[in-house]
Protein backbone atom coordinates (compact mmCIF):
# COMPACT_ATOMS: atom_id res chain seq x y z
CA UNK A 1 0.00 0.00 0.00
CA UNK A 2 1.01 3.28 -0.80
CA UNK A 3 2.44 5.69 1.66
CA UNK A 4 -0.12 7.94 3.37
CA UNK A 5 0.85 11.57 3.69
CA UNK A 6 -1.38 12.86 6.67
CA UNK A 7 -0.06 16.75 5.77
CA UNK A 8 -2.43 18.08 3.55
CA UNK A 9 -1.98 21.60 3.79
CA UNK A 10 -1.79 21.64 -0.18
CA UNK A 11 -5.31 21.22 -1.18
CA UNK A 12 -7.23 24.51 -0.62
CA UNK A 13 -9.77 23.60 1.95
CA UNK A 14 -9.23 20.13 3.14
CA UNK A 15 -11.81 18.95 5.71
CA UNK A 16 -13.83 22.24 5.58
CA UNK A 17 -17.05 20.80 4.81
CA UNK A 18 -16.37 17.25 6.79
CA UNK A 19 -19.44 16.63 8.62
CA UNK A 20 -19.82 13.93 11.04
CA UNK A 21 -23.66 13.79 11.18
CA UNK A 22 -23.69 13.36 7.77
CA UNK A 23 -24.33 9.52 8.30
CA UNK A 24 -25.96 7.37 5.54
CA UNK A 25 -28.33 5.80 7.98
CA UNK A 26 -29.47 9.25 8.35
CA UNK A 27 -31.19 10.18 4.84
CA UNK A 28 -30.11 13.79 3.97
CA UNK A 29 -33.59 15.29 3.26
CA UNK A 30 -34.72 18.09 5.46
CA UNK A 31 -37.87 16.64 7.70
CA UNK A 32 -41.13 18.85 6.98
CA UNK A 33 -43.46 16.64 7.77
CA UNK A 34 -44.76 17.39 3.91
CA UNK A 35 -44.87 14.15 2.56
CA UNK A 36 -47.41 13.26 5.58
CA UNK A 37 -49.78 15.56 3.77
CA UNK A 38 -49.54 13.99 0.61
CA UNK A 39 -50.47 15.18 -2.55
CA UNK A 40 -52.07 18.30 -0.63
CA UNK A 41 -50.06 21.19 -1.25
CA UNK A 42 -50.63 24.35 -2.47
CA UNK A 43 -50.61 23.93 -6.10
CA UNK A 44 -48.01 26.40 -8.69
CA UNK A 45 -51.15 28.37 -11.02
CA UNK A 46 -51.15 25.52 -14.00
CA UNK A 47 -50.11 26.31 -17.35
CA UNK A 48 -52.69 25.97 -19.97
CA UNK A 49 -52.51 23.21 -21.94
CA UNK A 50 -52.53 23.50 -25.46
CA UNK A 51 -51.05 20.87 -26.41
CA UNK A 52 -51.20 17.21 -26.75
CA UNK A 53 -49.51 16.35 -23.02
CA UNK A 54 -48.94 12.81 -22.33
CA UNK A 55 -48.98 11.99 -18.80
CA UNK A 56 -47.59 9.28 -16.49
CA UNK A 57 -50.66 6.87 -15.40
CA UNK A 58 -48.67 6.85 -11.69
CA UNK A 59 -49.88 10.82 -11.39
CA UNK A 60 -53.53 11.66 -11.52
CA UNK A 61 -53.07 15.13 -13.73
CA UNK A 62 -50.54 16.81 -15.67
CA UNK A 63 -47.65 18.85 -13.69
CA UNK A 64 -48.10 22.86 -13.38
CA UNK A 65 -45.67 23.22 -15.79
CA UNK A 66 -45.04 20.96 -18.65
CA UNK A 67 -42.81 21.27 -21.81
CA UNK A 68 -44.05 21.88 -25.14
CA UNK A 69 -40.86 20.46 -27.40
CA UNK A 70 -42.36 18.33 -30.32
CA UNK A 71 -46.05 17.19 -29.22
CA UNK A 72 -46.77 13.40 -30.07
CA UNK A 73 -47.33 13.07 -34.12
CA UNK A 74 -47.71 10.42 -36.84
CA UNK A 75 -47.37 7.14 -36.28
CA UNK A 76 -44.36 7.46 -33.62
CA UNK A 77 -46.97 9.53 -31.67
CA UNK A 78 -49.27 6.37 -32.34
CA UNK A 79 -47.00 4.48 -30.40
CA UNK A 80 -46.16 6.87 -27.72
CA UNK A 81 -50.13 7.01 -26.65
CA UNK A 82 -50.32 3.17 -26.51
CA UNK A 83 -46.82 3.23 -23.87
CA UNK A 84 -48.30 6.10 -22.12
CA UNK A 85 -51.08 3.33 -21.33
CA UNK A 86 -48.95 1.36 -19.29
CA UNK A 87 -47.20 3.03 -16.22
CA UNK A 88 -43.75 3.48 -15.59
CA UNK A 89 -43.67 0.07 -13.97
CA UNK A 90 -43.78 -1.55 -17.37
CA UNK A 91 -41.66 -2.60 -20.19
CA UNK A 92 -44.84 -2.27 -22.19
CA UNK A 93 -43.98 1.61 -21.38
CA UNK A 94 -40.28 1.80 -22.32
CA UNK A 95 -40.16 -0.60 -25.15
CA UNK A 96 -42.61 1.01 -27.47
CA UNK A 97 -41.06 4.53 -26.51
CA UNK A 98 -38.03 3.16 -27.62
CA UNK A 99 -39.53 1.70 -30.52
CA UNK A 100 -41.36 5.40 -31.35
CA UNK A 101 -37.96 7.09 -31.21
CA UNK A 102 -36.46 4.83 -33.63
CA UNK A 103 -39.83 5.36 -36.19
CA UNK A 104 -39.39 9.04 -35.31
CA UNK A 105 -35.97 9.16 -36.95
CA UNK A 106 -37.45 8.19 -40.33
CA UNK A 107 -40.46 10.54 -39.89
CA UNK A 108 -37.81 13.50 -39.61
CA UNK A 109 -35.92 12.26 -42.36
CA UNK A 110 -39.24 12.59 -44.62
CA UNK A 111 -40.09 15.63 -42.85
CA UNK A 112 -36.72 17.45 -44.00
CA UNK A 113 -37.08 15.78 -47.42
CA UNK A 114 -41.00 17.34 -47.73
CA UNK A 115 -39.51 20.86 -46.84
CA UNK A 116 -36.94 20.07 -49.32
CA UNK A 117 -34.27 19.66 -46.93
CA UNK A 118 -31.85 16.93 -47.54
CA UNK A 119 -29.77 16.16 -44.17
CA UNK A 120 -26.71 16.35 -44.93
CA UNK A 121 -26.20 13.11 -42.60
CA UNK A 122 -22.30 13.27 -42.54
CA UNK A 123 -22.23 16.78 -41.33
CA UNK A 124 -25.20 15.41 -38.85
CA UNK A 125 -22.83 13.16 -37.55
CA UNK A 126 -19.78 15.36 -36.88
CA UNK A 127 -17.59 13.76 -39.50
CA UNK A 128 -16.27 17.20 -40.42
CA UNK A 129 -14.50 16.89 -36.40
CA UNK A 130 -13.70 13.27 -37.25
CA UNK A 131 -11.48 14.07 -40.27
CA UNK A 132 -10.18 16.71 -38.46
CA UNK A 133 -9.35 14.87 -35.88
CA UNK A 134 -9.20 11.24 -36.21
CA UNK A 135 -8.81 10.72 -40.10
CA UNK A 136 -7.07 7.65 -39.34
CA UNK A 137 -10.43 6.48 -37.45
CA UNK A 138 -12.66 8.14 -40.61
CA UNK A 139 -10.91 6.23 -43.12
CA UNK A 140 -11.53 2.95 -41.22
CA UNK A 141 -15.15 3.63 -41.29
CA UNK A 142 -15.98 4.67 -44.66
CA UNK A 143 -13.26 0.97 -45.43
CA UNK A 144 -15.81 -0.85 -43.13
CA UNK A 145 -18.83 0.62 -44.47
CA UNK A 146 -17.53 -0.19 -48.54
CA UNK A 147 -16.63 -3.35 -47.30
CA UNK A 148 -19.97 -4.47 -46.05
CA UNK A 149 -21.96 -3.40 -48.58
CA UNK A 150 -19.92 -4.92 -51.07
CA UNK A 151 -20.32 -8.00 -49.20
CA UNK A 152 -23.66 -7.82 -48.93
CA UNK A 153 -24.02 -6.62 -52.65
CA UNK A 154 -22.36 -9.88 -53.72
CA UNK A 155 -24.44 -12.03 -51.49
CA UNK A 156 -27.59 -10.55 -52.41
CA UNK A 157 -26.22 -10.83 -56.11
CA UNK A 158 -24.88 -14.41 -55.53
CA UNK A 159 -28.65 -15.24 -54.08
CA UNK A 160 -30.74 -13.59 -56.64
CA UNK A 161 -28.46 -15.22 -59.43
CA UNK A 162 -29.27 -18.89 -58.21
CA UNK A 163 -32.95 -18.48 -58.49
CA UNK B 1 -33.84 31.98 -33.34
CA UNK B 2 -30.98 29.36 -33.91
CA UNK B 3 -30.95 26.52 -31.75
CA UNK B 4 -29.48 22.77 -31.40
CA UNK B 5 -31.88 20.15 -33.21
CA UNK B 6 -31.93 16.58 -32.33
CA UNK B 7 -32.45 14.57 -35.72
CA UNK B 8 -31.88 10.21 -34.25
CA UNK B 9 -29.49 8.87 -32.49
CA UNK B 10 -25.96 10.48 -33.66
CA UNK B 11 -26.88 12.97 -35.42
CA UNK B 12 -27.99 16.82 -34.66
CA UNK B 13 -27.84 20.04 -35.80
CA UNK B 14 -28.42 23.77 -35.54
CA UNK B 15 -31.45 24.86 -37.24
CA UNK B 16 -33.56 28.18 -37.00
CA UNK B 17 -36.54 27.43 -34.63
CA UNK B 18 -39.34 29.80 -33.49
CA UNK B 19 -38.83 31.79 -30.63
CA UNK B 20 -39.76 30.43 -26.93
CA UNK B 21 -42.98 32.04 -25.24
CA UNK B 22 -44.39 32.93 -21.82
CA UNK B 23 -46.61 29.85 -21.56
CA UNK B 24 -46.85 30.24 -17.78
CA UNK B 25 -47.05 33.59 -14.89
CA UNK B 26 -44.17 32.79 -13.23
CA UNK B 27 -41.92 31.91 -17.12
CA UNK B 28 -38.80 33.73 -17.79
CA UNK B 29 -37.35 33.52 -21.14
CA UNK B 30 -33.90 33.29 -21.12
CA UNK B 31 -31.14 34.60 -23.91
CA UNK B 32 -28.40 32.47 -23.54
CA UNK B 33 -24.85 33.60 -23.07
CA UNK B 34 -23.34 29.94 -22.64
CA UNK B 35 -24.50 26.86 -22.65
CA UNK B 36 -22.51 23.45 -22.08
CA UNK B 37 -22.13 19.61 -23.49
CA UNK B 38 -22.92 17.50 -20.73
CA UNK B 39 -22.45 13.61 -20.06
CA UNK B 40 -25.85 13.55 -19.63
CA UNK B 41 -26.22 14.46 -23.30
CA UNK B 42 -24.48 11.89 -24.26
CA UNK B 43 -27.06 9.11 -23.41
CA UNK B 44 -29.49 11.29 -25.08
CA UNK B 45 -27.14 11.58 -28.31
CA UNK B 46 -26.67 7.66 -28.08
CA UNK B 47 -30.09 6.99 -27.73
CA UNK B 48 -30.73 5.44 -24.71
CA UNK B 49 -33.79 7.41 -23.27
CA UNK B 50 -37.13 6.52 -24.27
CA UNK B 51 -38.93 9.52 -25.37
CA UNK B 52 -36.60 11.52 -26.77
CA UNK B 53 -38.27 12.79 -29.45
CA UNK B 54 -36.64 14.29 -33.50
CA UNK B 55 -37.07 18.00 -33.24
CA UNK B 56 -35.77 18.57 -29.70
CA UNK B 57 -33.11 20.78 -28.14
CA UNK B 58 -30.79 19.85 -25.83
CA UNK B 59 -29.19 21.77 -23.22
CA UNK B 60 -29.37 21.78 -19.54
CA UNK B 61 -26.21 23.01 -18.55
CA UNK B 62 -26.82 27.46 -19.35
CA UNK B 63 -26.75 30.68 -18.19
CA UNK B 64 -28.17 33.97 -19.47
CA UNK B 65 -29.37 37.34 -19.69
CA UNK B 66 -33.06 37.29 -18.40
CA UNK B 67 -35.47 38.77 -21.74
CA UNK B 68 -38.57 38.26 -20.76
CA UNK B 69 -40.89 37.73 -17.50
CA UNK B 70 -44.08 36.50 -16.60
CA UNK B 71 -46.49 38.23 -14.78
CA UNK B 72 -45.84 36.84 -11.52
CA UNK B 73 -41.83 36.83 -11.71
CA UNK B 74 -40.70 38.73 -8.42
CA UNK B 75 -37.12 37.69 -8.18
CA UNK B 76 -35.80 38.17 -11.61
CA UNK B 77 -35.53 41.37 -13.59
CA UNK B 78 -35.06 42.21 -17.13
CA UNK B 79 -31.85 42.34 -17.97
CA UNK B 80 -30.63 40.51 -14.72
CA UNK B 81 -28.04 37.64 -15.26
CA UNK B 82 -28.21 34.44 -14.01
CA UNK B 83 -27.15 30.58 -13.24
CA UNK B 84 -30.37 28.58 -14.18
CA UNK B 85 -30.36 25.12 -12.25
CA UNK B 86 -30.77 22.18 -14.59
CA UNK B 87 -33.53 20.70 -12.63
CA UNK B 88 -36.80 22.16 -13.29
CA UNK B 89 -38.28 22.90 -9.77
CA UNK B 90 -41.82 24.15 -8.05
CA UNK B 91 -40.22 24.98 -4.84
CA UNK B 92 -43.80 24.11 -3.15
CA UNK B 93 -44.48 20.31 -3.66
CA UNK B 94 -43.30 18.37 -0.58
CA UNK B 95 -40.32 17.30 -2.43
CA UNK B 96 -39.24 21.03 -3.24
CA UNK B 97 -40.22 22.13 0.36
CA UNK B 98 -37.54 19.03 1.70
CA UNK B 99 -34.90 20.59 -0.84
CA UNK B 100 -35.05 18.31 -3.07
CA UNK B 101 -35.16 20.01 -5.72
CA UNK B 102 -34.22 17.30 -8.55
CA UNK B 103 -37.10 15.46 -7.53
CA UNK B 104 -39.98 18.16 -8.18
CA UNK B 105 -43.50 16.51 -8.56
CA UNK B 106 -45.02 19.52 -10.66
CA UNK B 107 -42.47 19.42 -13.50
CA UNK B 108 -42.52 16.26 -15.45
CA UNK B 109 -46.13 14.94 -16.41
CA UNK B 110 -45.00 12.06 -18.54
CA UNK B 111 -42.64 10.77 -15.58
CA UNK B 112 -43.07 10.36 -11.64
CA UNK B 113 -39.78 9.04 -10.76
CA UNK B 114 -37.79 11.61 -12.38
CA UNK B 115 -38.55 15.24 -11.87
CA UNK B 116 -38.36 18.15 -15.02
CA UNK B 117 -35.20 19.04 -16.42
CA UNK B 118 -34.30 21.26 -19.38
CA UNK B 119 -34.01 19.47 -22.67
CA UNK B 120 -33.56 15.91 -21.52
CA UNK B 121 -36.35 14.09 -23.66
CA UNK B 122 -40.07 13.60 -22.62
CA UNK B 123 -39.34 11.63 -19.81
CA UNK B 124 -38.26 14.15 -18.32
CA UNK B 125 -40.55 16.64 -19.03
CA UNK B 126 -40.04 17.41 -22.50
CA UNK B 127 -38.92 21.07 -22.16
CA UNK B 128 -36.53 22.35 -25.37
CA UNK B 129 -33.21 23.08 -23.78
CA UNK B 130 -30.34 25.68 -24.02
CA UNK B 131 -28.42 25.00 -26.47
CA UNK B 132 -30.13 27.45 -28.36
CA UNK B 133 -30.58 31.19 -28.51
CA UNK B 134 -33.16 31.76 -26.24
CA UNK B 135 -34.87 29.16 -23.60
CA UNK B 136 -38.21 29.24 -21.67
CA UNK B 137 -37.28 28.76 -18.07
CA UNK B 138 -40.51 27.59 -16.06
CA UNK B 139 -40.27 28.68 -11.99
CA UNK B 140 -38.17 31.38 -12.49
CA UNK B 141 -38.28 32.83 -8.99
CA UNK B 142 -37.87 29.37 -7.57
CA UNK B 143 -34.42 28.32 -9.79
CA UNK B 144 -32.57 30.58 -11.26
CA UNK B 145 -30.31 32.32 -9.44
CA UNK B 146 -28.14 36.11 -10.38
CA UNK B 147 -24.85 35.62 -10.80
CA UNK B 148 -22.58 37.10 -8.44
CA UNK B 149 -20.79 40.13 -9.59
CA UNK B 150 -17.37 39.24 -9.94
CA UNK B 151 -17.91 36.05 -10.83
CA UNK B 152 -16.24 34.15 -13.78
CA UNK B 153 -18.98 33.37 -16.45
CA UNK B 154 -16.92 30.14 -17.52
CA UNK B 155 -17.63 29.13 -13.60
CA UNK B 156 -21.33 30.17 -13.47
CA UNK B 157 -22.09 28.11 -16.26
CA UNK B 158 -20.46 24.73 -14.35
CA UNK B 159 -22.66 25.71 -11.57
CA UNK B 160 -25.54 24.49 -13.17
CA UNK B 161 -24.80 21.25 -13.11
CA UNK B 162 -21.14 19.80 -13.04
CA UNK B 163 -20.32 21.61 -9.83
CA UNK B 164 -23.13 20.94 -7.88
CA UNK B 165 -23.27 16.92 -9.27
CA UNK B 166 -19.73 16.83 -8.07
CA UNK B 167 -20.02 18.09 -4.54
CA UNK B 168 -23.19 15.85 -4.03
CA UNK B 169 -21.84 13.11 -5.14
CA UNK B 170 -18.74 13.33 -2.28
CA UNK B 171 -21.56 14.46 0.22
CA UNK B 172 -23.81 11.64 -0.47
CA UNK B 173 -20.88 9.45 0.04
CA UNK B 174 -21.09 10.66 3.54
CA UNK B 175 -17.33 10.77 3.49
CA UNK B 176 -15.77 10.89 6.78
CA UNK B 177 -11.83 12.12 7.72
CA UNK B 178 -9.69 9.58 6.83
CA UNK B 179 -11.45 7.79 4.07
CA UNK B 180 -10.39 5.86 0.91
CA UNK B 181 -12.67 7.31 -2.17
CA UNK B 182 -12.73 5.78 -5.41
CA UNK B 183 -14.19 7.80 -8.31
CA UNK B 184 -15.48 5.62 -11.32
CA UNK B 185 -15.37 8.17 -14.15
CA UNK B 186 -12.79 11.02 -15.09
CA UNK B 187 -15.39 13.20 -17.10
CA UNK B 188 -16.45 16.75 -15.78
CA UNK B 189 -18.29 15.33 -12.81
CA UNK B 190 -16.01 12.52 -11.97
CA UNK B 191 -13.06 15.17 -11.71
CA UNK B 192 -15.37 17.56 -9.63
CA UNK B 193 -16.25 14.34 -7.24
CA UNK B 194 -12.77 13.59 -6.65
CA UNK B 195 -11.78 17.61 -6.00
CA UNK B 196 -14.75 17.78 -3.93
CA UNK B 197 -13.97 14.48 -1.46
CA UNK B 198 -11.32 16.50 -0.19
CA UNK B 199 -13.64 19.03 0.68
CA UNK B 200 -14.91 16.30 3.33
CA UNK B 201 -11.77 15.22 4.32
CA UNK B 202 -10.70 12.22 2.49
CA UNK B 203 -7.39 10.60 3.13
CA UNK B 204 -7.08 8.91 -0.27
CA UNK B 205 -8.81 9.51 -3.37
CA UNK B 206 -8.60 7.33 -6.57
CA UNK B 207 -9.81 7.52 -10.29
CA UNK B 208 -10.71 4.97 -12.54
CA UNK B 209 -11.51 6.07 -16.32
CA UNK B 210 -9.59 4.67 -19.41
CA UNK B 211 -8.76 7.80 -21.52
CA UNK B 212 -5.82 8.50 -20.98
CA UNK B 213 -5.56 12.53 -21.20
CA UNK B 214 -8.74 12.28 -19.18
CA UNK B 215 -6.79 10.35 -16.10
CA UNK B 216 -3.73 13.08 -16.75
CA UNK B 217 -5.88 16.03 -16.37
CA UNK B 218 -7.46 14.32 -13.24
CA UNK B 219 -4.32 13.52 -11.05
CA UNK B 220 -3.37 16.82 -11.61
CA UNK B 221 -6.51 19.01 -10.89
CA UNK B 222 -7.75 16.99 -8.12
CA UNK B 223 -4.37 15.99 -6.54
CA UNK B 224 -5.56 12.27 -6.85
CA UNK B 225 -4.47 8.76 -7.92
CA UNK B 226 -5.45 7.80 -11.38
CA UNK B 227 -5.28 4.54 -12.74
CA UNK B 228 -6.56 3.01 -16.62
CA UNK B 229 -9.00 0.16 -15.96
CA UNK B 230 -7.55 -0.85 -18.77
CA UNK B 231 -4.21 -1.32 -17.82
CA UNK B 232 -4.72 -3.18 -15.11
CA UNK B 233 -6.55 -6.51 -15.37
CA UNK B 234 -9.77 -5.70 -12.78
CA UNK B 235 -10.27 -2.85 -11.10
CA UNK B 236 -12.14 -4.37 -7.95
CA UNK B 237 -9.17 -6.71 -7.37
CA UNK B 238 -6.99 -3.41 -7.88
CA UNK B 239 -8.79 -1.73 -4.96
CA UNK B 240 -9.31 -4.59 -2.83
CA UNK B 241 -5.26 -5.05 -3.22
CA UNK B 242 -4.37 -1.33 -2.60
CA UNK B 243 -6.87 -0.45 0.69
CA UNK B 244 -5.49 -3.93 2.97
CA UNK B 245 -8.19 -6.08 1.23
CA UNK B 246 -11.09 -4.66 2.72
CA UNK B 247 -12.16 -2.22 -0.38
CA UNK B 248 -12.18 1.19 -0.55
CA UNK B 249 -14.65 2.98 2.22
CA UNK B 250 -16.57 4.85 -0.60
CA UNK B 251 -17.33 4.29 -3.99
CA UNK B 252 -18.86 7.17 -6.13
CA UNK B 253 -20.49 6.22 -10.24
CA UNK B 254 -19.57 9.25 -12.50
CA UNK B 255 -19.90 6.97 -15.31
CA UNK B 256 -23.53 6.20 -15.80
CA UNK B 257 -25.21 4.57 -18.65
CA UNK B 258 -21.95 4.62 -21.36
CA UNK B 259 -19.69 2.78 -19.52
CA UNK B 260 -17.63 0.87 -21.34
CA UNK B 261 -15.30 -2.01 -19.81
CA UNK B 262 -17.49 -5.25 -19.78
CA UNK B 263 -18.46 -6.61 -23.19
CA UNK B 264 -21.54 -8.61 -21.19
CA UNK B 265 -22.80 -4.88 -20.09
CA UNK B 266 -21.73 -3.32 -23.54
CA UNK B 267 -23.55 -5.54 -25.74
CA UNK B 268 -26.78 -5.84 -23.46
CA UNK B 269 -26.78 -2.11 -22.50
CA UNK B 270 -25.80 -0.34 -25.83
CA UNK B 271 -26.22 -2.20 -28.66
CA UNK B 272 -28.81 -4.45 -27.60
CA UNK B 273 -30.92 -2.18 -25.70
CA UNK B 274 -31.68 -4.93 -22.96
CA UNK B 275 -30.80 -3.08 -19.92
CA UNK B 276 -31.39 0.73 -19.18
CA UNK B 277 -27.25 1.34 -20.67
CA UNK B 278 -24.10 -1.14 -19.49
CA UNK B 279 -23.96 -0.87 -15.39
CA UNK B 280 -20.25 -1.70 -15.26
CA UNK B 281 -19.05 1.34 -13.21
CA UNK B 282 -21.81 0.48 -11.02
CA UNK B 283 -21.20 -2.77 -11.20
CA UNK B 284 -17.71 -2.41 -10.08
CA UNK B 285 -18.81 0.15 -7.28
CA UNK B 286 -20.71 -2.27 -5.68
CA UNK B 287 -18.20 -4.59 -5.82
CA UNK B 288 -14.81 -2.38 -4.60
CA UNK B 289 -16.67 -0.90 -1.70
CA UNK B 290 -15.89 -2.29 1.98
CA UNK B 291 -18.74 -3.84 3.91
CA UNK B 292 -21.15 -1.29 5.44
CA UNK B 293 -19.08 1.35 3.08
CA UNK B 294 -21.20 3.53 0.80
CA UNK B 295 -21.68 3.61 -2.93
CA UNK B 296 -23.12 7.16 -4.23
CA UNK B 297 -24.32 7.04 -7.76
CA UNK B 298 -24.67 10.27 -9.41
CA UNK B 299 -24.28 8.13 -12.93
CA UNK B 300 -27.38 8.55 -14.70
CA UNK B 301 -29.35 5.44 -16.40
CA UNK B 302 -32.25 5.08 -18.31
CA UNK B 303 -35.78 4.25 -16.76
CA UNK B 304 -36.06 0.49 -17.41
CA UNK B 305 -33.48 -1.71 -15.19
CA UNK B 306 -29.88 -2.88 -14.94
CA UNK B 307 -28.04 -6.17 -14.25
CA UNK B 308 -26.05 -5.35 -10.89
CA UNK B 309 -24.66 -7.56 -8.15
CA UNK B 310 -27.60 -6.70 -5.55
CA UNK B 311 -26.98 -10.16 -3.66
CA UNK B 312 -23.44 -8.49 -2.89
CA UNK B 313 -25.25 -5.28 -1.79
CA UNK B 314 -27.32 -7.37 0.86
CA UNK B 315 -24.22 -9.19 1.99
CA UNK B 316 -21.39 -6.89 2.49
CA UNK B 317 -24.41 -4.73 4.12
CA UNK B 318 -23.67 -1.88 1.89
CA UNK B 319 -25.72 1.54 1.76
CA UNK B 320 -26.35 3.04 -1.61
CA UNK B 321 -26.91 6.86 -2.13
CA UNK B 322 -27.89 8.47 -4.99
CA UNK B 323 -29.78 11.23 -6.76
CA UNK B 324 -30.09 14.22 -9.27
CA UNK B 325 -28.47 17.06 -8.00
CA UNK B 326 -30.08 19.29 -6.11
CA UNK B 327 -28.87 22.22 -7.74
CA UNK B 328 -30.47 25.06 -5.90
CA UNK B 329 -29.68 23.46 -2.69
CA UNK B 330 -25.70 23.73 -2.88
CA UNK B 331 -25.38 26.90 -4.91
CA UNK B 332 -24.80 29.35 -1.70
CA UNK B 333 -21.97 26.85 -0.48
CA UNK B 334 -20.40 26.24 -3.92
CA UNK B 335 -20.42 30.11 -4.97
CA UNK B 336 -18.49 30.24 -1.33
CA UNK B 337 -15.67 27.76 -2.55
CA UNK B 338 -15.10 29.12 -5.84
CA UNK B 339 -14.94 32.83 -4.50
CA UNK B 340 -12.48 31.50 -1.81
CA UNK B 341 -10.63 29.81 -4.49
CA UNK B 342 -11.25 26.53 -3.29
CA UNK B 343 -12.96 25.06 -6.45
CA UNK B 344 -11.75 26.43 -10.11
CA UNK B 345 -13.98 24.57 -12.09
CA UNK B 346 -13.38 26.86 -15.36
CA UNK B 347 -10.37 24.91 -15.98
CA UNK B 348 -11.77 21.74 -17.26
CA UNK B 349 -13.47 23.58 -20.11
CA UNK B 350 -11.27 22.89 -23.19
CA UNK B 351 -13.38 23.64 -25.63
CA UNK B 352 -15.52 26.95 -26.99
CA UNK B 353 -17.25 26.32 -30.29
CA UNK B 354 -19.63 28.19 -31.99
CA UNK B 355 -23.48 26.60 -31.12
CA UNK B 356 -23.20 26.98 -35.63
CA UNK B 357 -21.07 24.25 -34.99
CA UNK B 358 -23.19 21.78 -32.78
CA UNK B 359 -22.76 18.54 -34.55
CA UNK B 360 -19.03 18.37 -34.55
CA UNK B 361 -18.90 19.80 -30.98
CA UNK B 362 -21.28 16.57 -30.29
CA UNK B 363 -19.02 14.09 -32.05
CA UNK B 364 -15.48 15.72 -29.98
CA UNK B 365 -17.34 15.23 -27.01
CA UNK B 366 -18.52 12.13 -27.59
CA UNK B 367 -15.96 10.20 -29.08
CA UNK B 368 -13.30 12.00 -26.55
CA UNK B 369 -11.32 13.42 -29.27
CA UNK B 370 -9.06 16.54 -29.14
CA UNK B 371 -8.23 15.66 -25.63
CA UNK B 372 -11.90 17.01 -25.01
CA UNK B 373 -12.96 17.19 -21.40
CA UNK B 374 -16.12 20.45 -21.68
CA UNK B 375 -17.44 21.89 -24.38
CA UNK B 376 -18.66 25.11 -24.03
CA UNK B 377 -21.28 26.30 -27.01
CA UNK B 378 -21.22 30.25 -27.66
CA UNK B 379 -24.61 31.51 -29.41
CA UNK B 380 -24.39 33.44 -32.53
CA UNK B 381 -26.40 36.30 -30.27
CA UNK B 382 -23.75 36.22 -27.62
CA UNK B 383 -20.96 36.51 -29.98
CA UNK B 384 -21.77 39.79 -31.16
N1 LIG C 1 -27.01 12.90 -10.99
C1 LIG C 1 -26.89 14.07 -11.60
O1 LIG C 1 -27.43 15.06 -11.17
C2 LIG C 1 -26.02 14.18 -12.82
C3 LIG C 1 -25.70 15.42 -13.32
C4 LIG C 1 -24.80 15.51 -14.39
C5 LIG C 1 -24.29 14.36 -14.96
N2 LIG C 1 -24.66 13.16 -14.47
C6 LIG C 1 -24.14 11.90 -15.02
O2 LIG C 1 -22.81 11.71 -14.60
C7 LIG C 1 -22.15 10.88 -15.54
C8 LIG C 1 -20.84 11.50 -15.95
O3 LIG C 1 -21.03 12.76 -16.59
P1 LIG C 1 -19.83 13.46 -17.34
O4 LIG C 1 -20.33 14.75 -17.88
O5 LIG C 1 -18.63 13.47 -16.49
O6 LIG C 1 -19.67 12.42 -18.58
P2 LIG C 1 -18.46 11.96 -19.51
O7 LIG C 1 -19.06 11.10 -20.55
O8 LIG C 1 -17.64 13.13 -19.95
O9 LIG C 1 -17.54 11.10 -18.53
C9 LIG C 1 -17.72 9.75 -18.26
C10 LIG C 1 -16.33 9.13 -18.15
O10 LIG C 1 -16.43 7.79 -17.70
C11 LIG C 1 -15.44 7.03 -18.37
N3 LIG C 1 -15.79 5.61 -18.27
C12 LIG C 1 -16.48 4.83 -19.13
N4 LIG C 1 -16.63 3.59 -18.62
C13 LIG C 1 -16.02 3.59 -17.41
C14 LIG C 1 -15.84 2.60 -16.40
N5 LIG C 1 -16.34 1.37 -16.55
N6 LIG C 1 -15.15 2.95 -15.28
C15 LIG C 1 -14.63 4.19 -15.13
N7 LIG C 1 -14.78 5.18 -16.05
C16 LIG C 1 -15.47 4.87 -17.17
C17 LIG C 1 -15.44 7.61 -19.76
O11 LIG C 1 -14.23 7.30 -20.43
C18 LIG C 1 -15.59 9.10 -19.48
O12 LIG C 1 -14.34 9.76 -19.35
C19 LIG C 1 -23.13 10.71 -16.69
O13 LIG C 1 -23.85 9.51 -16.52
C20 LIG C 1 -24.08 11.86 -16.51
O14 LIG C 1 -25.35 11.58 -17.06
C21 LIG C 1 -25.50 13.06 -13.40
ZN1 LIG D 1 -25.32 17.99 -17.16
ZN1 LIG E 1 -41.63 20.93 -6.61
Amino acid sequence: MENLNNDYTHIKGWGIDADPKNEPTYPMKKYTGDDHKRLNWDRPPLQPVNIEVLHSTERPNITAVFGTSTPPSGLSGAIRRYAFQFSENQYMHWLPLLLADRVNVVEGIVDDLKRGHIPNIFAERGMKAELKHNPKGLAKRILVTVAVTSIAYAILKGKSKKR
Amino acid sequence: MLAMNYRGPRRVRADQKPMPEILHPNDAIIRVTRSCICGSDLHLYHGLVPDTRVGMTFGHEFIGVVEEIGPSVEKLKVGDSVIVPFNIACGTCAFCKQELYGNCHESNPQATAVGGIFGYSHTAGGYDGGQAEFVRVPYADVGPTVIPPGMDHDNAVLLTDVVPTGYQAAEMGGIKAGDTVVVFGAGPVGIMAAKCAWLFGAARVIVFDHVEYRLEFVKNYANCEAYNFRSIEDPVLFVKKTTDWLGADVCIDAVGADASGDAMQTITGKKLLLQAGSATALHWAINSVKKGGIVSIVGVYGPTDNLVPIGNVVNKGITIRANQASVKRLLPRLIEHIEAGRLDPKAMITHRVPLEEVADAYHIFSSKLDNCIKTVLIPPSARR
